[in-house]
């Protein structure tokens, strides 16, 4: 039924229709609405499951480790900060191969403390183990949750999953959402069936330590994970495209690819507004497409290369940065192309930290100015330069 | 599409009459988004929130600067928030305020739209709270939601004796921005 539904709504009654065991997390803006809408179906009993309250999300992160290797199915929830926290823990599901679902409402990193959005705190965990899948808009990470579990709990994968929604921008946004019914969600994901868990009657141990006869294997394992998770993302992305008819792409999704010349390539919420551009930037007759990357963990190199090759230029929208090494998803496209016999003009754009608003305008600002620059080091776009000295320059005055 | 700005202040309703608005115009078979401007709102500071209506899907996630309505539903904003800024030169602005539009005489060709909303809300409602008071001026001034539907979004969110003199007042506006009587004269002579 389609609603008219806030994002952390939509998300919070997609994560209850999973059907978790135990959901734990603790509040933090700009993901907050979804656990106060999870307590509130928690307090109604619409969700029948065990919630626990924590004091802190590395508590919360904790919670979902130990119900995890029980063989319960667990969700949580967090950003920014509280992300951060909770990467102790979340290393180690990755680790010790947890399946999890975990809602990241995208959110700058502190200092200077800021609360609105950009990727800074997925981009951490980037090396995390964890698979990580960006949505477009609310119907996209509505959607997602019911493809996460089913991908995470593959046995070919066995990993956790963080689902990626712009904080504020869609967390707080009301937009029309089409939510299934239980029974449609129930034939799509079957109950979590753990061949891995804690059980008396069949001892086994989570966590121990590996020396350097068997570290390296287990971590190769943990790797050759994520490429199964290839295979398994396509599938489980098939399959609800097929039942539910709605489609968001697999690893990537383009928007209007046939004849461009320049595409734009970005993450998150930011695709809408690019595709807003393209088309005002085509009625003017200039030849733009979009490549969405969907799926950043596991890297899909090949439909990148696949996607790109015979593209002329390429700008890759970043909102975030490796500092000291630029944009993380233009490293990771330029990249992609070593050794390749054709490769695309790939410059970077660092754009909307901290929840700056990207336009219209900054978009097509940057595919007008894109002509005239060469390929360059990561570039911040719309900085407003009152404010770099404007430390120095109040201490000048005390 | 439409876009519309509503400016008030923290604890005013600003973000829920965005929320219903859109939810009239979803009822009415429109596709829409309604968000606020995200801040670290306060009781009492300026906040603003957003709207935007189409027929199609709407996939644009930045803020709205050229809107094509404005509501303000504090009167002491129009001293110290850019209310008219980007509005759009066929855009309409709604006032909550005991003067006139001639009375305001605000720097602006679009068409202005004035009334004491507190004053309904006193009357009516009992507390100065005017959002769904604005939203029925909103419904008569654009001709985009059937006041019905202004009816049913207003009983979706608040129950009981709220709820029908929520409505009550929100109708009175409606009527009384129909009637025409509060708009600015000076839209085609300036």
């Amino acid at each position: 039924m389609r609603k008219y539904i806030e994002g952390s709504m939509a998300v919070a009654e997609a994560v209850v229709l999973c059907n978790p065991n135990v959901i734990s997390a603790y509040p933090i803006t700009p993901q907050t609405h979804i656990v106060e809408d999870l307590s509130q179906m928690y307090a109604n009993a619409e969700f029948k499951g065990q919630f626990v309250n924590v004091e802190s999300e590395f508590s919360a992160a904790s919670v979902c480790l130990g119900a995890v290797v029980t063989g319960a199915r667990a969700y949580t929830a967090t950003t920014s900060q509280g992300l951060l926290l909770m990467s102790e823990v979340l290393f180690n599901m990755a680790g010790m191969r947890l399946p999890l679902v975990l809602t990241c409402a995208n959110r700058a990193i502190s200092a200077p403390i800021n609360i609105w959005t950009d990727h800074s705190d997925a981009m951490a965990l980037r090396d995390s183990g964890f698979i990580q899948l960006y949505a477009e808009n609310n119907q996209e990470a509505a959607d997602l949750h019911y493809q996460a579990y089913k991908i995470s709990e593959d046995d070919s994968v066995r990993l956790p999953v963080m689902v990626n929604m712009d904080g504020f921008l869609l967390t707080h946004s009301f937009e029309p959402v089409d939510m299934p019914t239980q029974q449609e969600v129930n034939e799509f994901l079957p109950p979590y069936k753990p061949q891995h868990y804690l059980d008396v009657k069949r001892p086994i141990t989570f966590g121990s330590m590996v020396g350097e006869d068997g570290y390296m294997e287990v971590r190769y394992n943990l790797e050759e994970a994520m490429k199964n998770s290839f295979a398994v993302i396509e599938k489980v992305t098939k399959e609800f495209e097929a039942k539910f008819g709605r489609k968001f792409g697999i690893f990537i999704d383009t928007y209007k690819m046939e004849d461009a010349e320049t595409v734009i390539v970005a993450m998150g919420s930011v695709v809408g507004t690019i595709k807003e551009s393209i088309d005002l930037m085509r009625a003017n007759g200039i030849k733009v497409g979009l490549m969405k990357v969907r799926t950043f963990r596991p890297f899909p190199k090949k439909a990148i290369v696949d996607c790109l090759k015979n593209i002329k230029n390429v700008i890759v929208i970043d909102r975030a940065s490796s500092v000291g090494a630029g944009g993380i998803l233009a490293t990771e496209i330029r990249s992609a192309f070593y050794g390749n016999t054709t490769t695309p003009k790939v410059n970077s754009y660092i754009v909307g930290l901290g929840g700056r608003d990207i336009t219209i305008k900054t978009i097509t600002d940057i595919v007008g100015n894109f002509a005239n620059v060469k390929v360059q080091d990561s570039q911040f776009v719309e900085l407003d330069h009152k404010y770099m000295q404007a430390g120095d320059d109040y201490l000048k005055t005390i | 599409m439409i876009e519309i700005r509503i400016h008030g202040r923290g604890g005013q309703g600003s973000v829920t009459a965005a929320e219903l608005l859109g939810f009239a115009a979803f009822n009415s078979g429109k596709y829409v988004q309604a968000f606020p401007a995200f801040g670290s709102e306060r009781m009492g500071a300026p906040v603003r929130a957003f709207l935007r209506i189409d027929e199609k899907e709407i996939r644009i996630h930045s803020q709205i600067y050229t809107p094509d309505y404005v509501i303000v539903q504090d009167p002491t904003l129009l001293a110290t928030v850019p209310v008219l800024q980007g509005l759009k030169p066929e855009g309409v602005v709604i006032i909550n305020t005991k003067k006139t539009a001639e009375e305001l005489n605000l720097d602006t060709k679009c068409k202005v739209i004035t009334f004491d909303a507190w004053e309904i809300a006193e009357r009516v409602i009992g507390r100065p709270i005017a959002n769904t008071i604005l939203m029925g001026a909103f419904a008569a001034a654009s001709g985009q939601i059937p006041f019905e539907g202004i009816e049913k979004a207003i009983n979706e969110r608040f129950k009981g004796e709220v709820a029908r003199k929520n409505v009550m007042a929100a109708k009175e506006a409606y009527e009384l921005v129909k009637g025409g009587k509060n708009e600015s004269k000076s839209r085609s002579n300036s």
